[in-house]
C-alpha cells in the first residue's frame, strides 16, 4: 500500500513538476475569463467566521494573506503581504516585514495596522463577530510597531506558527472599515487580492475582475473569473457542455472516467492524497464501546488494505493511514502502522482475533447502530463497507443515515453508538488533525466522549514543541496511542481528483482543497 | 362583483395569519439547529460557547413567545425577518428567485393549455377511436413520467445529440430573450408535459360530461352545427374544472419545482425551499410558506373570477 501511496505521490509530483515545467516554459498569456463550478455557496462573505471551501473558492481571489502555502511546494509557506520574516532564537517572536505600496481595492493603502486589526478580530472578536479559529490563535499577541512591521509574540510556545498564519481563512481586512463596522466583511468584499469583486447573484453566479493595482506586478493574468454554483451532479455536464472549465474541490473516479471518455486530450487530470479522511467514532459513554478491546476488535474486522483497492474504484476513499495523512512527514511509516490494531495486512488472522475478543467479552452476537450522514459520496460507501466487514465477524449493524443537521445534533448530544465522522482541514499540522481524538474538555469535537487525558497531554506537548524532529517523535507516539485506544479509528483517507480543461495553466494541486485558490498565477492558453 | 372582491381580499388576512401561526410552531418541532449546521458545516472545532453566542445574536435564545411576538410584529410591517443562514432579508432572498420560478410556471401553463385543450377536446369528440386512444396514452404517460426524470432525459439528449447544455444562470427575458428562453424552455417543457397530461384528462372527461347534457342534445336536435355547439355551449362549460386544475397547478409550480430546479440548476423558489429546510433556516421557511400560501389564495381568487366569466350563471356578488 505504501508503494501505491508513494507511486501516486511520486506520479502526482512528477505530473506537477512536468506541468510546472511546461507552464514555466510557456509565457503566461494575459486575458480571458476563467469559468469554474463550485458545488456549494457561502452563507456570508466573512472568512474569519467560516470553515467551508464554499467560501474559499469564490472569495480567496479577492483577499491577500500575511503568508500562504506554496501551491507548487506544499507545505512550504511563502510570503504574501509579508515580504520577509525573522524568528527570534527562542521562537517566541515572529517579526514580519510588510510590503510597501500594497493597496486595497478602494485605493486605500494597506499597512501593518490592517494586519493587526485583522488578527485582533480573529483572536478577540468584538461582540457579534464569529471567529471560528479564535482558540487556535489564543497564544498570539499582535503588535504593529511601524507601518511596515508586524510582530507576533507567543504567550506560550506554539509549533507550526507560520502554517497557522497561512490559513486561507485569515483574509486581511481594512482596519479603517473594521473600526466603522466590525461586521462589514459579512456583507462586503473589500480586499487587496488579485481580483476585485463584481457581483454575486445568489444561488447562481459569482464574478471577479482583475485588480490592476495588485501588488505582484504583471499578475493576475486573467481578466476575471466567473463561478457557477451547481449541485455536485451538475459538474460533469457543466464541463462537458462547455458552461465552465473546471471544479477545484475534487471529483470521484466515475466522474473522472466520464470526463476522460468524452474529453480525452482536452483534459488535465491531477490525482493525489487529500487532507481528509473518514473515521469511525465509538461512543465510549455507551457499553460495550467503553471497552478498549471491543473497539479494537471492531477496528480489526475492517480490511482497510482490501477496502482501499475496492472502494477507490467507486468512491473518493482510497489511502490507508492513521491520524496523519499517509505520505506526510509526521505520519507513522507503514511498517509501524501495520503493527497496530486494525491495520494488519493479514485480515483473516485479524478477524479471527476480533471474533475471539468479542466472544471473551460475551458479545458474540453484538448488535448496534452506525450513525451516518445521508450524503452518497463518500459517506454511504464507507458505512456500507464497514457494516459488511463487521458482518464477517458476526456483528449485526443497522445503518442509520440522516441529513446533516440531524446527524450533527445527534453526534453533538452523544446520541449514537458508532458514527462515521470526517476530518478535514487546510493543512496537515497535528494540532489540527488530532482535534477529534481529544477529550471533550479540550476539544468540542471530541465526540467519542472519552476522558483519557493522556492523549490531551501528548497533544498539548506536541503543540508546544518547536523542534520538528522532537515534535514528530511525540506525534507518532500520540498516533500509536490514539489508534491503540481506538476511541476514533480512521477508515480510509480520500483521494483528490481534479480535472479541468487543458487551456487552464498555472493552477497547482495541493492535498487541501482550501489552498492555492487566489488564482493569481492562473492563465488561459487560448 | 367589487364587493365580492373586497370581501375575498379581507378573508386573505385571517387565512394568512392562521398559516403564519401554524408554520411558526410546526417548524420549531423540527430537530436540528441552523447555527450548528452553519458553524460546524466543514467539521470545525467550534465551542459550545461560540454556538450559544451566535444563537443569541440571531435571537434564537429568546423564549418562544418572544420570538413569536417579534415575528408577528414584523409580519404586520410586511417584514419577514432575516435569513438565519445568510443574514439577508427574507423578502430579498425570495424576490431574487421569483422571476425565474414565475416565468417557468407561466411557460409551463402556456404549454399545458396549448396542449391540453385541443387534445382533450379532440379526444372527447373522437371518443374510443384511435385518436382518443393515442391522446390517452400520451396523457397517461405524462402522468406516469416524473418531471425531473423527463428533465434528466432532456439534458442527456441535448448533450448526446448537440453536445450542448442550457446555460446556468438566469437572464431576464427583456435583457436577452434568446438566452432566457434557452434556459427556461427545458424545465418548462418537462413540467409542462405532466401539467398538460393532467389538464388533458380533465378536459376530456369534463367535455364528455357536458356533451351528455340536455341542452347539448337539444341543440343537436335543432340542427346546430357541432362546431357551434362546441364553441358556444360545450367548451365554456367544460372549461370550469380545467381552469381549477390549471390554477392549482400554476400555484403549485411556483414553489413546487423542487427536483426539476435541481436537475436544471435553476435558482428558483423550490430550490430555495429545499436549502432552507435542509439548513433549518426557520425565518426563510416561514417566509416561503407564507409566500406560497399567498400565491395559492390569489390564484384561487383569479380562478373564481374566471368562473363567473366562463359561466354567466355564477353570480359572484
Amino acid at each position: 500500500m505504501l508503494r501505491t501511496v508513494l507511486r501516486t505521490v511520486i506520479a502526482s509530483t512528477a505530473a506537477l513538476l512536468v506541468g510546472a515545467g511546461i507552464a514555466g516554459a510557456q509565457t503566461p498569456k494575459k486575458g480571458g475569463t476563467l469559468n469554474f463550478g463550485v458545488v456549494a455557496e457561502p452563507p456570508n462573505y466573512d472568512c474569519h467566521g467560516s470553515t467551508t471551501f464554499a467560501l474559499v473558492h469564490p472569495i480567496a481571489p479577492h483577499y491577500s494573506l500575511l503568508v500562504k502555502f506554496d501551491g507548487k511546494e506544499y507545505p512550504k509557506v511563502i510570503p504574501d503581504l509579508a515580504e520577509s520574516w525573522t524568528v527570534s532564537p527562542d521562537r517566541m517572536t515572529y517579526t514580519f516585514k510588510i510590503r510597501t505600496g500594497v493597496k486595497f481595492h478602494d485605493g486605500s493603502p494597506l499597512t501593518s495596522e490592517d494586519i493587526k486589526a485583522t488578527y485582533d478580530r480573529i483572536i478577540n472578536p468584538p461582540q457579534g463577530v464569529v471567529s471560528i479559529r479564535k482558540a487556535y490563535y489564543a497564544d498570539l499577541v499582535v503588535e504593529a510597531p511601524d507601518p511596515t512591521t508586524v510582530v507576533f509574540k507567543l504567550k506560550n510556545p506554539m509549533a507550526g506558527v507560520l502554517e497557522a498564519l497561512a490559513s486561507p481563512f485569515n483574509c486581511v481586512y481594512s482596519a479603517a472599515k473594521l473600526k466603522e463596522n466590525p461586521r462589514y466583511p459579512e456583507t462586503q468584499i473589500m480586499g487587496s487580492g488579485p481580483f476585485a469583486f463584481v457581483q454575486h447573484v445568489k444561488g447562481s453566479t459569482w464574478e471577479g475582475k482583475r485588480f490592476d493595482g495588485y501588488f505582484r506586478k504583471g499578475q493576475p493574468y486573467l481578466d476575471g473569473y466567473k463561478i457557477f454554483f451547481v449541485k455536485s451532479g451538475g459538474v460533469v455536464p457543466g464541463i462537458l457542455g462547455g458552461q465552465f472549465d473546471a471544479e477545484f474541490r475534487g471529483r470521484n473516479p466515475s466522474e473522472k472516467a466520464q470526463l476522460l471518455e468524452k474529453m480525452k486530450d482536452k483534459l488535465t487530470v491531477h490525482e493525489g492524497t487529500w487532507v481528509n479522511n473518514l473515521m469511525l467514532v465509538f461512543n465510549t459513554t455507551r457499553k460495550p464501546f467503553d471497552d478498549v478491546k471491543v473497539r479494537q476488535a471492531l477496528s480489526m474486522a475492517i480490511d482497510r488494505w482490501g477496502g482501499s483497492d475496492a472502494l477507490s474504484k467507486i468512491s473518493i476513499l482510497k489511502f490507508v493511514g492513521g491520524v496523519m495523512r499517509p505520505g506526510y512527514s509526521m505520519s507513522l511509516p507503514e511498517a509501524e502502522l501495520v503493527k497496530l490494531p486494525g491495520y494488519s495486512k493479514n485480515i483473516n488472522k485479524s478477524r479471527e482475533e476480533a471474533k475471539k475478543i468479542l466472544e471473551q467479552a460475551g458479545l458474540k452476537d453484538l448488535k448496534f447502530k452506525l450513525l451516518n450522514r445521508n450524503i452518497p459520496e463518500p459517506y454511504t460507501p464507507a458505512g456500507v463497507y464497514s457494516i459488511d466487514q463487521w458482518r464477517r465477524i458476526g456483528v449485526t449493524v443497522e445503518h442509520e443515515q440522516l441529513e446533516t443537521k440531524l446527524y450533527q445534533e445527534r453526534v453533538a448530544k452523544g446520541d449514537f453508538d458508532v458514527a462515521v465522522e470526517f476530518q478535514a482541514d487546510f493543512m496537515d499540522d497535528p494540532t489540527a488533525q488530532f482535534s477529534k481524538f481529544l477529550t471533550k474538555k479540550l476539544s468540542p469535537s471530541g465526540y467519542s466522549g472519552h476522558t483519557d487525558t493522556k492523549i490531551d497531554e501528548m497533544y498539548t506537548k506536541q503543540r508546544q514543541t518547536m523542534d520538528v524532529a522532537e515534535r514528530t517523535k511525540i506525534v507518532r507516539e500520540m498516533e500509536r496511542y490514539a489508534l491503540t485506544q481506538a476511541y476514533n479509528v480512521p477508515i480510509l483517507w480520500w483521494q483528490r481528483i481534479i480535472m479541468y480543461n487543458k487551456k487552464i495553466k498555472g493552477w497547482y494541486m495541493t492535498p487541501s482543497h482550501y489552498l492555492w485558490q487566489d488564482l493569481s498565477t492562473v492563465w488561459l492558453d487560448q | 362583483m367589487l364587493w365580492y372582491l373586497i370581501r375575498r381580499l379581507f378573508l386573505v388576512i385571517p387565512t394568512l395569519i392562521g398559516v403564519a401561526i401554524a408554520v411558526f410552531f410546526l417548524i420549531r418541532v423540527m430537530p436540528g439547529d441552523v447555527v450548528v449546521v452553519k458553524l460546524r458545516a466543514d467539521g470545525a472545532d467550534v465551542s459550545e460557547e461560540m454556538i450559544q453566542a451566535e444563537r443569541k445574536r440571531l435571537g434564537l435564545d429568546k423564549p418562544l413567545y418572544m420570538q413569536f411576538t417579534d415575528y408577528m410584529v414584523g409580519l404586520a410591517h410586511l417584514d419577514l425577518g432575516k435569513s438565519l443562514w445568510t443574514g439577508d432579508s427574507v423578502n430579498k432572498e425570495i424576490a431574487i428567485r421569483i422571476p425565474v420560478s414565475l416565468q417557468i410556471a407561466v411557460m409551463a401553463s402556456i404549454i399545458a393549455v396549448l396542449i391540453s385543450i385541443p387534445l382533450g377536446t379532440i379526444s372527447a369528440l373522437y371518443r374510443d377511436t384511435w385518436i382518443d386512444h393515442s391522446v390517452r396514452v400520451l396523457a397517461v404517460s405524462g402522468l406516469a413520467v416524473p418531471s425531473f426524470w423527463l428533465g434528466m432525459l432532456i439534458i442527456l439528449a441535448l448533450l448526446a445529440l448537440f453536445n450542448w447544455l442550457p446555460k446556468i444562470g438566469y437572464v431576464p427575458l427583456w435583457e436577452d430573450p434568446i438566452a432566457n428562453l434557452s434556459v427556461t424552455i427545458w424545465p418548462a417543457i418537462s413540467v409542462g408535459y405532466r401539467y398538460a397530461a393532467v389538464a388533458t384528462r380533465m378536459m376530456r372527461s369534463a367535455l364528455l360530461e357536458v356533451m351528455r347534457e340536455d341542452y347539448i342534445r337539444t341543440a343537436r336536435a335543432k340542427g346546430v352545427w357541432t362546431r357551434l355547439i362546441m364553441r358556444r355551449h360545450a367548451l365554456r362549460n367544460a372549461l370550469l374544472p380545467v381552469v381549477t386544475v390549471i390554477g392549482l397547478e400554476f400555484a403549485f409550480l411556483i414553489g413546487g419545482l423542487v427536483v426539476t430546479e435541481q436537475v436544471f440548476n435553476i435558482n428558483g423558489v423550490g430550490k430555495l425551499f429545499v436549502d432552507a429546510t435542509t439548513r433549518g433556516d426557520f425565518n426563510l421557511i416561514q417566509g416561503l410558506v407564507l409566500f406560497i400560501a399567498t400565491m395559492f389564495i390569489f390564484v384561487n381568487l383569479i380562478v373564481d373570477l374566471l368562473y363567473a366569466w366562463l359561466d354567466p350563471r355564477i353570480r359572484l356578488s
